[in-house]
């Protein structure tokens, strides 16, 4: 037997030569990948593990991390959470991460790049390793006032700190609470995802910056521009604004608002078009200019161009041409398949505003260390030339004549020049009520604020809605939110 | 048997060497093992709460407690038996311990199954039933006289879980048996039951199986109506894969039986025969169950999104394969990992949980400390005298190797996942009580191997006692360094003596394992 027993100890070691190769091959070779697989959760649970840096606006946290007594050590604590969840995103078991919590997750855990030498120093000391803080660009008074001011209404506003880019409100709803998607308690974190997910109204989907709208009217601030810079027209030159417009080519008419007439004899100014927001003069003017001319504006402004504000929002769209004029005149409208985001409609009025000089928008303002020195400072930066100063200046007192007597008179504030305009947009079928929108910049000489509002299905007027009843008054609280702080 | 006997003329089968008790070499290794186990207790401790965990002098207390005892009861009862099992096994407990222990203390709610203390009193309890095997079998021979009775012990053991309210099914296997609120895992001690039985039938119809039959295309194939009993144990652990629907526990049965009709007919044939049924049962059960098919299709495709979030799907072994990539080259130390996460990361996949923790270094030296038991039976197999003690020694040896492997194998995808848990390590009674007796009757045979033959004494002890002439009964040869050897024959009980101060002691013969009456 013993000729047998000493394979059978062969066939021993080969069974246990096999186990450590296998063993090594997963532990080893295989490690890596195993570590990145999106189902393995140890990455979130070595950020949980370590305190997670604040989101500040305005010197109070939004979203802080503190030490909880359970197997992950500090809980995700979301301050305000609706308020601001478009912004801070969440840090979740379940759903992993979005929005800033996603961009500034390296800095908000401390394993950044940039942050290397407080690595080497905690290394040193021995300290555990600590996040940064994230300071947005956001004033806590004027989202408040945005948020406050949509009420119960669905829809969205934005607005802009017109010469540097700074996103000084960013509120969507409805909303959720992150908190609720943060919670340890993995069961419940799931539930609530599942029914956000299911929710129709889309509470997860931050209306601000990445829904797309029709513009509506106040697209026809494009077109303007347009007609502005082609130097054939300026704002006193007369164009056609007939009752109804039917594109050559097509049988199909585009009316006014209401079925009205404009004007006495059917033309009218620019300036005097877009004070009441004439759909067949712009539509007339834009079919003038060409698809070509009005892609070419409206791409200036930042349509069809990806923008980070440092996350992701969706890209709004002015089609590429060539299309039928039927098109072309709908599209200078804001109307067809021409589609906006708030924070796109913010950055047309932040533009005018700001001379013509478009600024990326951004939100992160500071992000310090752990010992609050700071690692990385935002800088404004310039996103185009979007029309010339003289234009813009044109364009802004056109826009100041939509607040003072025209379609905007809800957006005035005593003692204070609001430059706006307002939009509403048909949408779908057409059989919903349409959007309400509103987009401003005050002070008119002086601004400090551009703000885009957009509120859907018309919102508490429903059918009867239009930017100026609907949307204005939203807007007018929030540049009074800001002029005021 | 021409082969082992010629070998054993030129004596490779056993060197012949001086033999001592080496039980002061055992007791430094214990130390070794309990300051790695109470040492691991500790550490599990300080990094999950701070301090020394609750009970901590006690758990180690009781583990210091097995190990002396258990070094007190092999120097009185078995002194020549091997050094290096008892704390090989008293390392393996320790360390199962803490880890479970460290499983309990996540807090996780996936963990409250795990349970450190009632482990630990499984542990001693184990411990205690094996000493006491140790001190009341005085000599493992004894244990032949109950073939027949272990084979019905151990096919009523297996079909335990089968009798409705008795039975439980378990993650879709029924290998579970629940009376009053315990429940236990019988196969387990089947296994040695049926290690028992093998031996003592094999031992006695050896020869039938491998002489008597046809030989076809180069291979002895026994008679059919030689393989009754074994017939009798291929359906039962068949019945096992087919009713209780668990591929672990029913190739364990097999691979124990095919290695030790191996080892005792010497007759490759069977291993082959063996494995084509083992292979044809499998095939069925896999093409015929859902359960088993299943099981193959996670083996085969764990990474696949639908089968992972499957209820019963890959789950659980990829979870174990992330702890595992967790863990790396040299782990994260304990308390660090997240293991907890692993489902049964304390009894079916606590190799994973050591793995992340203690990572790959860690695992090698686990598998090698089970490899060194492993080899220690079978060492111990290789030089006992007694064909029974031979087999059973082997046989248990061997089913100790399966069971790791089986378990590693089935957690490192060699295999499919099964249900069956590591030896000395994973939370559970039932593994923990049959193990430890599997190490005391090891023990016992390896006592018996390697004291020196004791031979009847023809004249006089050399004066002081330093040297003496062996006497040379039966078949007799010479080794190459020309000192005597003898052979006992078999199975006889004989006189023991052990040298005195330290003088040269008998000379073991090269044993040639042959059943009495075959000598030539």
């Amino acid at each position: 037997m013993n000729t047998t027993l000493r394979r059978l100890a062969s066939v021993v070691m080969v069974m246990f030569v096999a186990l450590m190769v296998s063993t090594t091959w997963i532990q080893f070779f295989q490690s890596s990948e195993l570590n990145d697989d999106n189902r393995n959760v140890r990455k979130i649970y070595a950020q949980y593990g370590t305190p997670r840096g604040p989101i500040v606006v305005g010197g109070e946290a939004i979203a802080q991390s503190t030490p909880v007594d359970d197997e992950f050590g500090y809980q995700r604590e979301y301050i305000s959470g609706p308020l601001y969840a478009p912004l801070t995103g969440y840090f979740s078991l379940v759903s992993g991460t979005s929005k800033i919590e996603d961009t500034e997750n390296d800095f908000l855990n401390g394993q950044a790049d940039a942050l290397w030498v407080d690595r080497l120093q905690n290394l040193f000391t021995g300290a555990d390793p600590q996040g940064s803080s994230v300071e947005l660009t956001i004033d806590p008074e004027a989202q408040q006032a945005a948020w406050d001011a949509l009420g119960d209404q669905q829809g969205a506003v934005v607005a802009i700190e017109p010469a540097t880019g700074r996103i000084l409100a960013m509120v969507t709803k409805p909303s959720f609470d992150p908190n609720r998607l943060a919670t340890h308690d993995t069961q419940a974190a799931n539930d609530r995802y599942e029914d956000l997910l299911n929710d129709e109204h889309d509470p997860l989907h931050s209306r601000a910056t990445n829904t797309l709208y029709p513009p509506g009217s106040t697209f026809k601030l494009v077109t303007a521009a347009a007609a502005i810079e082609s130097g054939e027209f300026d704002s006193g030159t007369v164009i056609d604004a007939p009752v109804t417009y039917t594109p050559p080519g097509t049988t199909r008419s585009i009316p006014n608002y209401g079925g009205t007439a404009c004007a006495a004899g059917n033309e009218q100014t620019l300036a005097e078009a877009l004070r009441i927001s004439c759909n067949t003069a712009f539509a007339k003017l834009g079919v003038e200019l060409g698809a070509e001319t009005l892609r070419e504006q409206a791409d200036k402004f930042g349509f069809n161009g990806a923008v980070d504000v440092p996350f992701s929002t969706a890209t709004s769209v002015y089609p590429e041409p060539p299309f039928d004029d039927a098109f072309v005149a709908t599209s200078a409208i804001g109307q067809w398949d021409v589609v906006a985001t708030p924070l796109q409609v913010a950055m047309l009025s932040a533009a005018i505003a700001n001379d013509g000089e478009l600024m990326a928008p951004f939100s992160v303002e500071t992000i310090r260390d752990a010992e609050l020195e700071v690692v990385q400072q935002s800088s404004p930066r310039r996103l185009s030339q979007a029309v010339s100063a003289s234009t813009a200046d044109q364009l802004t007192d056109m826009m100041v004549g939509v607040v003072e007597s025209g379609s905007g008179t809800a957006a005035q504030i005593s003692g204070v020049t609001v430059a706006g305009k307002t939009g509403t947009a048909q949408h779908g079928d057409g059989s919903q009520p349409p959007h309400a929108w509103f987009t401003a910049f005050a002070p008119a000489d002086d601004p400090q604020v551009a703000v885009a509002v957009v509120v859907e299905n018309g919102g508490s007027q429903g059918s009867e809605a239009t930017g100026g009843r609907v949307a204005a008054p939203i807007a007018r609280a929030v540049i009074e939110a800001v002029l005021n702080g | 048997m021409s082969a082992v006997v010629a070998e054993a003329a030129v004596g490779r089968t056993v060197e012949p060497h001086e033999r001592r008790p080496a039980r002061l070499a055992e007791l430094f290794l214990l130390v070794l093992a309990l300051a790695a186990g109470i040492g691991a207790f500790a550490m599990v401790g300080r990094a999950t709460t701070g301090d020394l965990p609750e009970g901590f002098w006690v758990a180690s207390g009781m583990l210091a407690g097995v190990a002396l005892v258990g070094h007190v009861v092999l120097r009185i009862r078995a002194p020549w038996a091997d050094q290096v099992i008892l704390p090989a096994v008293v390392l393996l407990n320790g360390l199962g311990l803490a880890t479970i222990l460290r499983l309990q203390l996540s807090g996780a709610r996936n963990m409250v199954g795990a349970d450190a203390a009632s482990n630990a009193v499984y542990s001693l309890l184990g411990a205690l039933v094996a000493f006491a095997l140790l001190w009341f079998l005085g000599d493992h021979r004894r244990l032949r006289r109950f073939t027949y009775t272990a084979m019905i012990v151990g096919l009523a053991l297996v079909s335990l879980p089968l009798i409705p309210g008795l039975g439980q099914e378990i993650n879709g296997a029924r290998i579970w048996v629940s009376v009053a609120g315990m429940s236990m895992q019988p196969a387990e001690f089947a296994k040695i039951a049926f290690a028992v039985f093998f031996a003592g039938y094999l031992v006695s119809n050896r020869d039938t199986l491998a002489l008597a039959g046809k030989k076809v295309l180069g291979l002895q194939l026994p008679r059919v109506r030689d393989l009754g009993p074994i017939l009798i144990v291929w359906a039962a652990s068949l019945g096992v894969l087919v009713f209780e629907r668990d591929l672990g526990t029913s190739l364990l049965f097999f691979g124990l039986f095919v290695a030790m009709l191996y080892l005792a007919t010497e007759r490759s044939s069977w291993v082959l025969i063996g494995l084509l049924l083992f292979g044809v049962g499998a095939f069925a059960a896999a093409n015929l169950f859902p359960h088993v098919n299943a099981r193959m299709e996670v083996w085969l495709h764990p990474f696949d999104a639908e089968l992972y979030d499957r209820v019963g799907g890959s789950f659980q072994i990829v979870q174990g394969l992330f702890a595992l990539g967790a863990g790396g080259l040299f782990g994260t130390g304990w308390g660090e990992g997240y293991p907890q996460r692993v489902p049964y990361a304390f009894s079916d996949f606590i190799y994973t949980s050591i793995g992340e923790e203690l990572g790959l270094t860690g695992l090698l030296a686990l598998l090698l400390v089970y490899l060194l038991i492993v080899q220690r039976g079978l060492r111990t197999s290789l030089a006992v005298r007694d064909g029974f003690g031979k087999l059973l020694a082997g046989g248990l040896a061997f089913v100790m190797a399966l069971q790791v492997f089986v378990v590693v194998g089935g957690i490192t995808r060699i295999i499919p996942l099964t249900g069956l848990t590591l030896p000395f390590m994973a939370q559970g009674g039932s593994s923990l009580l049959a193990n430890w007796i599997v190490v005391a009757l090891l023990l016992r045979i390896s006592d018996s191997a390697r004291r020196p033959s004791a031979l009847p004494v023809r004249g006089q002890v050399a004066p002081g006692g330093a040297t003496h002439e062996p006497i040379v009964v039966g078949s007799a040869g010479t080794t190459p360094d020309g000192r005597p050897t003898g052979t006992p024959a078999s199975g006889t009980p004989l006189p023991r003596r052990t040298p005195v101060n330290g003088g040269p002691t008998e000379i073991i013969a090269p044993q040639p394992e042959t059943p009495k009456g075959e000598h030539s």
